[in-house]
């Protein structure tokens, strides 16, 4: 029910969006070279689409991989720095440097570095990804209950089986909260990657077609990266859920 | 499946002063025991040292079981939130300690002691859909499933309500009859309800020994003494006059 009621939202939410664009052109009279109307794009999803389905391929697998390698990459970071403590001091440092280094300003550099393909925009993606799981993943696991930590001590538990029952699943809404903040930002990785430098891929498609004025190409460009975003949020949402089905929001007290 | 105990020499400093020092105390081999005192005054970190419990503090302890073995795994823990695991059912709580410790779940036992504490059909239910009674009955069914002849409770029945708390005296006086339990708590009226010997942890009079331990007997009739009990309204009164007394004197 409650998702049903998040898509509804959703969509009166685009169609909002949609009717104040429309507004827009009917009141400002801009031209059609700098802003095309929703009818002019629509027409050049349909015409293109073979072209946009292939970038969009690329692009989504750079998102998809990074966010793969993102997440893996952060939860081990995040168990390392909880259960080692002599290495908080060299690694939380080196965490919050590389979250303060501008992703735009390394983007021709990892380009430069790994090449023009699609390693350079996985990379990309991966590093806007690392940063929202290890923080969350290593602030859920160093909160758990003390009083689960007792108990799981007078059950006599090994550390290793501690932190599968116990810590990992307790851990597990912070991490969830992580995974969807990155799971928006990742899609910004792997386009800020293909601007600095692609021969395909979606910010690539856009940039092309800025230059050659085709507005209502980038427009359509942007809406597939939109949509594809969006699907991906409430993807992984849903897969969240599924694997927390005790979380409060789920339940409804039947006592 | 009793165990006495003996402890003796039970010391715990805390930021650099001394909490309690030379406490003594014997328990009985199925016998209650109720630990009052002020907050603060480290009745928790008492009960935390006895059940063997991680300590930042300095602690000290000379703990003697009756039969010689270590104290280790044999002692139930419950606490005052249940500490029921949000991501396990009902029935999965209870073998938790099974699963921590790689051992076959017994079923049988699990479905026998959910039913003792009234929660036959509930098996499958979540935790955050049960009530604060309710979840309290889970961990009192957890901590009869690990069998242990000894049991601590820090505060187990105050997160609940008046009527509640009663009945889940009723209930722990029932299933726990045959177990040596130790038990922090704050209400003067559960202490004298459940238990044989009340110890009070209050200010030494000796400089630098931080608290002492104060033995009072309970009123020795059933466990629970019945709320109508004549003896009760009085002993409830001194006992509130006693702990009102070790406040004022620290």
């Amino acid at each position: 029910m409650k998702r049903l009621h998040a898509m509804r939202h959703l969509v009166i939410s685009a169609l909002l969006l949609l009717g104040l664009w429309q507004l827009i052109i009917a009141v400002t009279a801009v031209p059609p070279y700098i802003l095309p109307t929703p009818q002019a794009v629509l027409e050049v999803l349909i015409q293109k689409a073979p072209l946009l389905a292939h970038h969009a391929g690329v692009t989504i697998s750079e998102i998809l991989a990074g966010l793969v390698l993102g997440i893996l990459l952060g939860l081990a970071t995040a168990l390392a720095l909880a259960f080692i403590p002599r290495l908080r001091r060299t690694l939380l440092p080196m965490l919050l440097i590389s979250q303060v280094i501008p992703l735009f300003a390394i983007a021709p550099l990892l380009v430069l570095w790994l090449g023009y393909d699609m390693l350079s925009k996985v990379v990309m993606a991966t590093l806007i990804i690392y940063f929202p799981v290890a923080s969350t993943g290593y602030d859920g696991l160093r909160q758990t209950r003390q009083g689960w930590l007792d108990l799981a001590h007078t059950l006599g538990a090994s550390p290793w089986r501690r932190l599968i029952h116990i810590q990992l699943p307790a851990a597990l809404p912070a991490l969830a909260s992580g995974i969807r903040m990155a799971a928006t930002a990742a899609p910004i990785g792997a386009v800020i990657g293909e601007w600095a430098g692609a021969s395909q891929g979606l910010g690539y498609l856009m940039l092309n077609a800025n230059a050659r004025m085709e507005i209502d190409l980038m427009f359509a460009a942007l809406l597939v990266l939109v949509a594809f975003s969006l699907l991906l949020y409430f993807s992984l949402d849903a897969l969240l859920r599924a694997l927390m089905p005790w979380h409060r929001d789920r339940l409804t007290r039947l006592s | 499946m009793s165990l006495g105990l003996t402890l003796n020499n039970a010391r715990i400093d805390y930021a650099g002063h001394t909490l309690f020092r030379d406490i003594s105390a014997r328990l009985e081999a199925g016998s209650w025991t109720a630990l009052l005192g002020r907050s603060g005054c480290g009745k928790s970190s008492l009960l935390r040292l006895l059940a063997g419990l991680e300590m930042s503090d300095l602690h000290q302890l000379d703990l003697a079981t009756d039969d010689g073995q270590p104290l280790t795994d044999r002692v139930a823990w419950m606490a005052q939130q249940g500490l029921l695991l949000p991501w396990r059912r009902v029935i999965d709580n209870l073998w938790l300690g099974d699963d921590l410790r790689r051992r076959p779940r017994n079923r049988k036992l699990a479905h026998e002691l959910l039913a003792a504490v009234g929660l036959e059909g509930r098996e499958q239910a979540w935790p955050d859909a049960l009530s604060g009674g309710q979840r309290q009955r889970v961990a009192l069914a957890r901590t009869l499933y690990q069998q242990a002849p000894v049991v601590m409770m820090d505060e187990p029945f105050s997160a609940v309500d008046a009527i509640t708390r009663l009945e889940l005296h009723d209930l722990a006086s029932r299933l726990l009859k045959d177990r040596t339990v130790l038990m922090v708590t704050h209400d003067p009226l559960e202490a004298l309800r459940l238990a044989d010997q009340l110890l009070v942890l209050r200010p030494s009079s000796l400089p630098g020994h931080g608290a002492e331990l104060e033995r009072l007997p309970g009123l020795g009739a059933a466990r629970p003494v019945p709320l109508d009990d004549p003896a009760l309204p009085p002993a409830q009164a001194q006992l509130i006059a006693r702990l009102r007394d070790s406040e004022e004197a620290a």
